[in-house]
């Protein structure tokens, strides 16, 4: 087997271990490690309940969906329809958000962890078919999930009669071919079935009553399964004692930008706040260069920013939301004070525009449309009319007002989440978010890089000079 | 008398819903999107991608509305949002308009407005949305996009992907109802665009429909581009006569010039869709080489102009002396070209002239008595729960036929069994394929080929059976004892037989058709060529290149003493005619056609016939009084009136309006079961291949070739076999090669498809190039060949 060294970016702190507790071994993703390590110990402890009950337990312990909407995975599983088969399980590895780099670790660290969540999942939920897809540039992660398969397969754990039982599942990968889009769970049964890329419409049908080849389907993101195993084999209770309530266990976050360590930190839901995350000793230990933080996005670049101002927020959905943002895909992107705002905006625009699968017409044309604006804008050659502009083409994709974080600096209150849109998706609005909160929370960085346009008085068309 | 309790029968209808658009309530079904309940009201949704023909994607986003839901107003898609019980929609509010008018304006942004010079102005959905629903002004000050424009992707459709909106409505088209994806997106974001694939062109029989659907002027038809604008317009509603599916079209011209067919959707028929061939062949109706004169023959064989009472007045005196000496050395040959009044009026003609040889049928066709057995419309065919295909591909004999059956198939869970020796157009689409040799139907059918499943299948539920010709070589006889199996399977099956010539089904119905026991076409052939016939009335039939035996036509036409040859154009027939009368042709005359499932429609005239050209029964009606037969026909009406009144079939056919749209249907006769005959096939001697001769869309129909977009189209003729024959024969792909049967012999050019059964040879029928009509024996019920290379 070919050896890769360690992608870089996993480290390990004092807090509790869910998902990354394999992660300090070199070989931990060899089945060797993890059958020394309690893995698939999950799994025969699932098996040795009905399957209602795994399912119930799973949604005693309200896993949110790590995925970026951070729905209730137990809650989803019982949305298919009775008596349909067969139903599949389809796992989302297309982790594509900017910004975003936890379920690549996941899959090159720890992919028995993924499949062990998979066939818990399909026990659980009665699936009889499980759809691994991967990233087509993660490249790393499909061997090893390949290689963490074909072992997994020969020892008995996945294919007929798992560990002997009457259950039996097989599980399927298949690699992505490079389309942001495609991490949009409709977009990404499309590409399963070996059509375009593009995203369906829901309502009428979601995933899970009308998904692959028209079956039943559920969808859920390559963290969410992970974290099975360690319920399976700790109980509900344990996984409960970790985090809130209302959003219990650890998340995997993924933080880049200028601070002194980024990485892939583990942090404990609804308690450790962005400030232990970009600050704290044990996570990224502050600002690069004792420079002073501008701004941050908290959830993958589709989300709106957040500003010092919002710094001592939790990570928790219920607190995020009525803020301004969303804590979407666990990525954090740090920008310190010498970051060119509107550039920053320009960077993530570029992406969403050229990412557009041009389907809906709002992100198609709008999101190029916004690109080109700012474009002109960042290069100075922009006109107060520039700016007004972009809120009105960004009002054709998100109609109503945008969500945004509270300024104290400007007097501005939050708008909370979420938006309306005009889309099927979020790749249209996604183009537009960096643009709003850029303009709301900096205003002074565009009026000084735009010239005020020169407006000819209508008396004189005409009249000549 | 005692006082009657108040019944609750009224059946409430679970599928009904109401909903309430813009204060209104409107009664919908369940499952049906708010898009097509509002287009029952008077409030118009703006939409571009959204088509009732075509499932729903919600791309083009236009046709928002506002909609009440448990968490507040939402803005939904109406293309793609059921309607729901007690549901409230808003389609005009503020918020919606602001945000129609977003999307429109987002669609004109890279937009180029190039509407002066664009065929689709002024018929433009792009436009007239613009105005109505549209911000009025551009706020895009950006560079737009740029593509080379246009570009054909096809013979016949030109794309100018500046102007494209995105729709998917082409694309969706050509996969989803077609089933020809040869047309995708590529790219994506701002550079999405349609494109055909590499070295792929859109060669689609069913091209021309994207055009018509295309809600902006992206894709243009090569034969209308920059003929006319739209508001120069003249169009008149008719029936497309091009082959027997009868499919409703808008007749258009320009300056008396035909200048367009557009299809038409009614529920029982075509569903708005047209072949290419139908929609294109309006150029054949202007081409140069009509006939504009009657030209009689002169003693050197060539023809002169003359006028049209010398010419009627030589027809009159010839048939007078040959009627004097016996009415059976009369024959009258054809019919399908003509409408049902058209029909009538020879028919009738020939009844007081005691003229009993009549044939609509040129030996190419089915015998009457598949026509008595209990008739399936193509409504019901779609709605039966199997269909059953012992019929040539209909993708290539009757293309929108194969549109309704693929919908049935591939969308409705209807199941197709097909019976075919040759993978079809219906093939994908079929729930089993059934291979069976050619000239063996019958033989297979009793020795059971069809699997348990199937027979289980057709002893329930309801069965169509699709009956036409897949073998041009082989007698009609074979089918028939097919069918009388098929039947036995399935008792309670209904038939529809498949006729690819115009209103042949009216041609019958109407009177052409043997009488008191004469011979159908073969016969009435075998006799000219015997010096049986005095004279043969060809009414727009081309035995010379029609009959499927050539050698019996050429004796035919030598031995008839008289041609007389109707028609448009001057065909190999009737260049042997001695009188040639020039005929009214489709869009030049009015009347009623008959389709194949006995569906009587109007068709219109639309431009003045050219030159002097007359409908045929006004040549019927003028050639009875010159016989000194009175008609008491004066117009068409008259003649319509007569019709109805003499035939009893067409007594259904007084409703105006209806004729005028979905059409009528014509009462079927009286019910008869076929008998289940022992019937063996020849087994194949030493000439080793059987031959199979099927058609094809594109062939040398005269209505084709004189089309020049259509010209092109059509195939050179070749002898397709199996790779391994091919190998056997010692030839490869190009070579020549003689194909040898007891009738003929001719020097063809030969292919190999792995689709083919070994042992059989596959030419097409009436293409250019050798002529594989001269191995045919009419009277065999097979044909077999030797091929050897040369």
């Amino acid at each position: 087997m070919t050896s890769y060294p360690h992608a870089p970016g996993f480290i390990a702190g004092d807090r509790p271990k869910v998902v990354t507790a394999r992660f300090e071994y070199d070989d931990s993703y060899t089945l060797e490690r993890y059958l020394a390590t309690g893995g698939y110990e999950g799994l025969r402890t699932a098996l040795g309940k009905p399957a209602s009950t795994v399912h119930e337990e799973v949604r005693g312990a309200t896993i949110l969906g790590r995925g970026g909407a951070g729905f209730p995975a137990g809650t989803k599983w019982g949305l298919t329809p009775q008596g349909v088969w067969p139903r599949y399980l389809v796992v989302n590895g297309d982790e594509s958000e900017p910004g975003t780099y936890k379920d690549r670790l996941l899959m090159e660290r720890d992919p028995h962890q993924l499949i062990e969540g998979c066939l818990i999942a399909c026990y659980a939920a009665g699936l009889s078919q499980c759809f691994l897809y991967i990233r087509g540039e993660m490249a790393v992660a499909q061997e090893r999930v390949a290689t963490a398969l074909n072992e997994a397969y020969a020892a008995g754990y996945v294919g007929k009669n798992v560990c002997g039982s009457k259950f039996s599942v097989d599980i399927i990968l298949h690699w992505g071919a490079g389309a942001y889009v495609v991490g949009e769970e409709t977009a990404l049964i499309e590409s399963l079935e070996g059509n375009r890329g593009m995203p369906r419409l829901k309502p009428p049908f979601f995933p899970a009553a009308n998904g692959l080849y028209g079956q039943p389907t559920i969808v859920n993101n390559v963290e969410t399964l992970s974290n099975l195993p360690w319920l399976m084999e700790h109980g509900v209770e344990a996984y409960m004692a970790i985090g809130t309530a209302t959003s219990p266990g650890t998340r995997m976050v993924a933080v880049s930008g200028h601070v002194r360590r980024p990485g892939v930190y583990e942090i404990v839901n609804g308690v450790t706040t962005f400030r232990d995350l970009i600050y704290g000793a044990e996570f990224c230990g502050g600002i690069r260069g004792d420079n002073t933080l501008k701004a941050f996005v908290p959830g993958g670049g589709s989300a709106p920013w957040f500003t010092p101002d919002q710094l001592d927020l939790p990570f928790e959905a219920s607190q995020v939301g009525p803020a301004g943002s969303m804590l979407g895909s666990g990525a954090v992107m740090v920008m310190d004070h010498t970051t060119d705002i509107p550039a920053a905006a320009l960077t993530l625009t570029n992406f969403y525009a050229h990412e557009s699968c041009g389907k809906c017409t709002p992100c198609r044309e709008g999101g190029t449309w916004l690109q080109r604006i700012l474009t002109r804008v960042v290069s100075g050659e922009g006109t107060d009319a520039d700016l007004e502009q972009m809120l009105e083409v960004g009002a054709m994709i998100c109609p109503g007002s945008f969500p945004h974080a509270s300024s104290e600096r400007l007097g501005l209150a939050a708008v909370p989440f979420p938006y309306k849109m005009t889309t099927i998706c979020f790749v249209g609005p996604s183009a537009y978010a960096p643009i709003n909160s850029a303009l709301t929370l900096f205003p002074e960085e565009f009026a000084s890089r735009v010239t005020t346009r020169k407006t000819i008085p209508v008396t004189a068309v005409g009249v000549g000079s | 008398m005692t006082t009657t309790e108040p019944t609750n029968d009224t059946v409430v209808d679970p599928n009904a819903v109401s909903v309430t658009i813009n204060g209104k309530t409107v009664a919908a079904r369940k499952g049906e999107m708010i898009i097509a309940a509002a287009d029952r009201t008077d409030d118009f949704i703006p939409r571009f991608c959204y088509h009732p023909r075509m499932s729903p994607v919600g791309m083009c986003r236009q046709c928002l509305v506002e909609i009440d839901t448990p968490r507040g107003p939402a803005m939904v898609v109406s293309c793609m949002t059921p309607v729901a019980e007690g549901q409230v929609v808003r389609t005009a509010t503020d918020d919606v308009k602001k945000a129609q008018e977003g999307v429109l304006e987002l669609l004109l942004a890279n937009h180029p407005l190039d509407c002066p010079v664009c065929d689709k102005g002024g018929e433009c959905p792009l436009q007239d949305q613009a105005f109505s629903h549209g911000p009025g002004e551009s706020r895009y000050v950006e560079e737009k996009r740029h593509y080379e424009k246009p570009i054909p992707i096809s013979e016949n459709v030109y794309l100018d992907r500046e102007r494209c909106i995105l729709c998917d409505r082409c694309t969706r088209f050509a996969d989803e109802v077609a089933g020809d994806a040869l047309i995708s997106f590529t790219s994506r974001g701002n550079n999405t665009q349609v494109m055909t694939f590499p070295d792929e062109p859109f060669s689609s029989y069913f091209s021309g429909n994207t055009v018509q659907i295309c809600p902006v002027g992206a894709l243009t038809a090569k034969p209308y581009r920059f003929k006319a604008r739209p508001w120069d317009l003249e169009q008149t509603e008719s029936t497309c006569t091009t082959c027997s599916v009868g499919c409703r079209t808008v007749v258009q011209s320009s300056r008396d010039e035909l200048v367009r067919y557009q299809g038409v959707d009614v529920d029982p028929v075509n569903w708005g869709w047209l072949c290419d061939r139908g929609r294109f062949n309006f150029e054949s109706v202007n081409s140069p080489d009509r006939l504009t004169n009657p030209l009689v023959k002169q003693a050197d064989g060539s023809h002169i102009a003359t006028s049209w009472s010398m010419a009627i007045d030589t027809v009159a005196r010839t048939l007078r002396t040959a009627l004097a000496s016996s009415p059976e050395t009369v024959a009258i040959v054809g019919g399908a070209r003509l409408t049902n009044e058209d029909a009538f009026a020879w028919a009738h003609l020939a009844d007081a002239l005691g003229i009993d040889q009549r044939d609509a049928q040129l030996a190419d066709g089915l015998p009457p008595e598949v026509f008595a057995l209990p008739q399936a419309t193509i409504d019901e065919v779609a709605a039966s729960s199997t269909i059953i295909l012992l019929a040539p591909d209909l993708k290539e004999e009757l293309p929108v036929l194969y549109l309704r059956i693929r919908h049935a198939a591939s969308q409705c869970g209807t199941k197709l069994v097909e019976l075919t020796s040759r993978p079809t157009g219906l093939t994908p689409n079929a729930w089993k394929s059934v291979v069976v040799e050619p000239g063996k139907f019958a033989q297979s059918l009793r020795t059971s080929a069809l699997d348990n499943e199937i027979v289980e299948r057709l002893a329930q539920g309801s069965v169509s059976i699709v009956v036409g010709r897949p073998n041009l070589a082989e007698s009609a006889d074979s089918v028939v004892h097919a069918l009388a199996e098929l039947m036995h399977l399935a008792p309670h099956a209904k038939v529809l037989p498949v006729l690819r010539r115009g209103n042949v089904r009216g041609a019958i119905t109407a009177g052409l058709t043997p009488q008191q026991d004469a011979g159908d076409t073969a016969e009435i052939m075998a006799r000219a060529a015997n010096g049986g016939i005095e004279v043969l009335v060809l009414l727009g039939a081309d035995p010379l290149a029609d009959l499927p035996d050539a050698d019996l036509a050429r004796r035919a036409m030598a031995g008839a003493r008289f041609v007389v040859a109707i028609d448009t154009f001057l065909t190999p027939s009737a260049a042997q005619a001695q009188v040639v009368l020039p005929a009214a042709a489709y869009a030049e005359k009015s009347g009623t056609t008959t389709n194949i499932e006995g569906r009587v429609s109007a068709v219109a005239q639309k431009i003045t016939p050219r030159g002097t050209a007359r409908p045929d029964w006004m040549i019927a009606v003028e050639l009875a009084g010159a016989l000194g037969v009175e008609s008491g026909v004066h117009s068409l009406d008259d003649l319509h009136q007569k019709m109805i009144d003499h035939v009893p079939a067409f007594a259904v056919v007084g409703d105006a309006a209806q004729v005028a749209h979905d059409g009528v249907l014509i009462a079927h006769p009286h019910e008869v079961s076929l008998a289940r005959v022992e019937f063996d096939a020849a087994e194949r001697n030493s000439y080793n291949y059987r031959l199979v001769l099927h058609r094809v869309l594109y062939d040398s129909a005269v209505g084709t070739i004189t089309s020049p977009s259509l010209k092109g189209l059509a195939r050179e003729s070749a002898v397709v076999v199996h790779p391994l024959d091919l190998a056997r024969i010692g030839a490869a792909t190009g070579d020549r090669v003689a194909v040898t049967s007891p009738h003929g012999s001719i020097v063809i050019t030969v292919a190999s498809d792995e689709a083919v059964l070994r042992g059989t040879a596959w030419m097409g029928f009436n293409l250019s190039g050798a002529d594989p009509r001269e191995l045919v024996d009419i009277d065999a019920d097979v044909t077999d060949v030797k091929i050897e290379k040369v």
